[in-house]
């Protein structure tokens, strides 16, 4: 039996692939219009991770690179819970991140940014969300980088987050926010996106509640992937 | 005013931007930090069916190679099944990431041929790869597919192809085989610009 369709992806509340503000979308945008197709097999089933796939300490990114004490920077934690778009947890599935350490700086052999590498800091985690959805990450807060778009343009502080769901048509790459950063406002990577409310939607709040008292401070992020149609009355064509 | 239906928006995208691997692939970021890095395997040991090696290259609106670009692969096994949807071979996660090689992008697919899928109104799908194509500059990660250029009268039936209405942009997901070998190009945009789907 194929499993349940998916949600139409608003492509008006996503960006749009041409966003010539960020200038190296010009080159790497499909000009014809994308088809589209109607789930099968192959777009609505997707790969499952398990705990064996895993470390414990893969979600903590103080400790799992650290050579010798700990990474330089403000310590936070960062949680929340993948939901699809009828508000269900998404449980079991992998989010993985990445992001730049303190100082803006990667690490990455085409980095080549002035802020120093952190001989502690790998800057990469990866867990499974649990039964309900939730994850938990400790890092430390990246710092804001600069980029070659405009001479001047400044990322906000950002962590890259990947996520699979379900299905391979829900698979997700974004980016979490830092509430309060005046960079969100500039930056042409984020502009590319539409609509205000949906930069909002990647606005980790911060999470006093979350924190770790004495120790480190907490920002929540929620994610959504696309939700699963219902089955009720539906019309079944044989085989289908 | 009305009721409100309450639905979540999905999370909207962001582009990967120019160190997805890091995050993705940090060994190919130059470090070593998880036990086991994930999507390096797509088969498993115990893989049926013929081993291929599919090459390719990412270029963008300029005819430049797309060397930082990230690729998923979704596949079913030789028998037509994906995983989480029947029996298959132990190990087999149908499920790789691949890079091309930063100097020349040049990427490599090891993998199984897979077997033909039942697709919608029990119409046969022809042996194909799902691909997911992530990079700096790519706003949403695009989807396409990859036929096998020995498969003609599977191709030729394919309900997917046979949705392109230019005839000649199927060609754009068709690899030219040779033996156990494909290659397969990926046009990001020009001519001829490869077909992607909104999935
Ligand atoms: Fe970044």
């Amino acid at each position: 039996m194929t499993p349940a369709e998916l949600y139409q992806r608003n492509r008006e509340w996503h960006p749009p692939a041409y966003a010539p503000d960020y200038k190296t979308s010009v080159a790497r945008s499909p000009r014809n219009a994308l088809l589209s197709l109607q789930g099968s097999m192959s777009e609505l089933t997707g790969p499952t991770f398990g705990h064996n796939d895993i470390d414990p300490l893969d979600n903590d990114l103080i400790r799992n690179y650290a050579q010798s004490g700990d990474p330089i920077g403000e310590r936070i934690i960062v949680h929340g819970r993948v939901l699809d778009e009828n508000a269900r947890p998404v449980p079991n599935t992998l989010v993985e991140i990445w992001q730049a350490n303190a100082g803006g700086r990667y690490r990455h052999k085409k980095d080549t940014y002035l802020a120093p590498i952190d001989p502690s800091f790998g800057g990469c985690g990866r867990t499974l969300t649990d039964a309900d959805g939730q994850y938990v990450f400790r890092t430390v807060k990246p710092g804001a980088y600069p980029w070659r778009n405009w001479v001047n343009n400044w990322r906000p502080a950002h962590i890259h987050v990947s996520v699979f769901g379900a299905a391979f048509a829900q698979r997700l790459i974004t980016q979490m926010y830092f509430e309060g950063d005046p960079l969100i406002a500039k930056c042409p990577i984020v502009q590319t996106i539409p609509d205000k409310r949906a930069v909002d939607q990647l606005v980790a709040a911060l999470d006093l509640n979350a924190t770790v008292p004495l120790d480190s401070i907490a920002y929540k992020f929620d994610i959504v992937l696309r939700g699963h149609r219902s089955t009720f009355f539906e019309n079944r064509p044989e085989g289908n | 005013m009305v009721q409100s239906l309450h639905y979540l928006k999905e999370s909207a995208s962001q582009t990967a931007g120019p160190y997805v691997h890091i995050g993705l692939a940090p060994g190919d970021a130059g470090f070593d930090i998880y036990r086991r890095e994930l999507g390096r395997d797509i088969t498993g040991p115990n893989a049926q069916g013929t081993r291929i090696t599919v090459t390719g290259t990412v270029t963008d609106g300029t005819g430049a190679p797309v060397k930082d670009v990230l690729i998923e692969v979704w596949q079913a096994n030789a028998a037509g099944v994906y995983p989480g949807a029947g029996e298959v071979e132990e190990g087999f996660r149908g499920w790789g990431r691949v890079i091309p090689d930063f100097d020349t992008g040049v990427f490599e697919v090891k993998t199984v041929k897979p077997g033909a899928v039942m697709g919608r109104n029990g119409r046969l799908m022809a042996p194909h790869l799902n691909l997911w194509l992530v990079a700096r500059g790519i706003n949403v990660g695009l989807n396409t597919r990859m036929y096998f250029g020995d498969e003609a009268a599977a191709n030729a039936a394919d309900p997917v192809l046979g949705l392109i209405e230019q005839a000649h942009r199927r060609q754009t997901l068709v690899a030219l085989a040779d033996g156990n070998r494909y290659h397969f190009d990926i046009r990001l945009q020009g001519d001829p610009e490869t077909v992607f789907f909104d999935v």
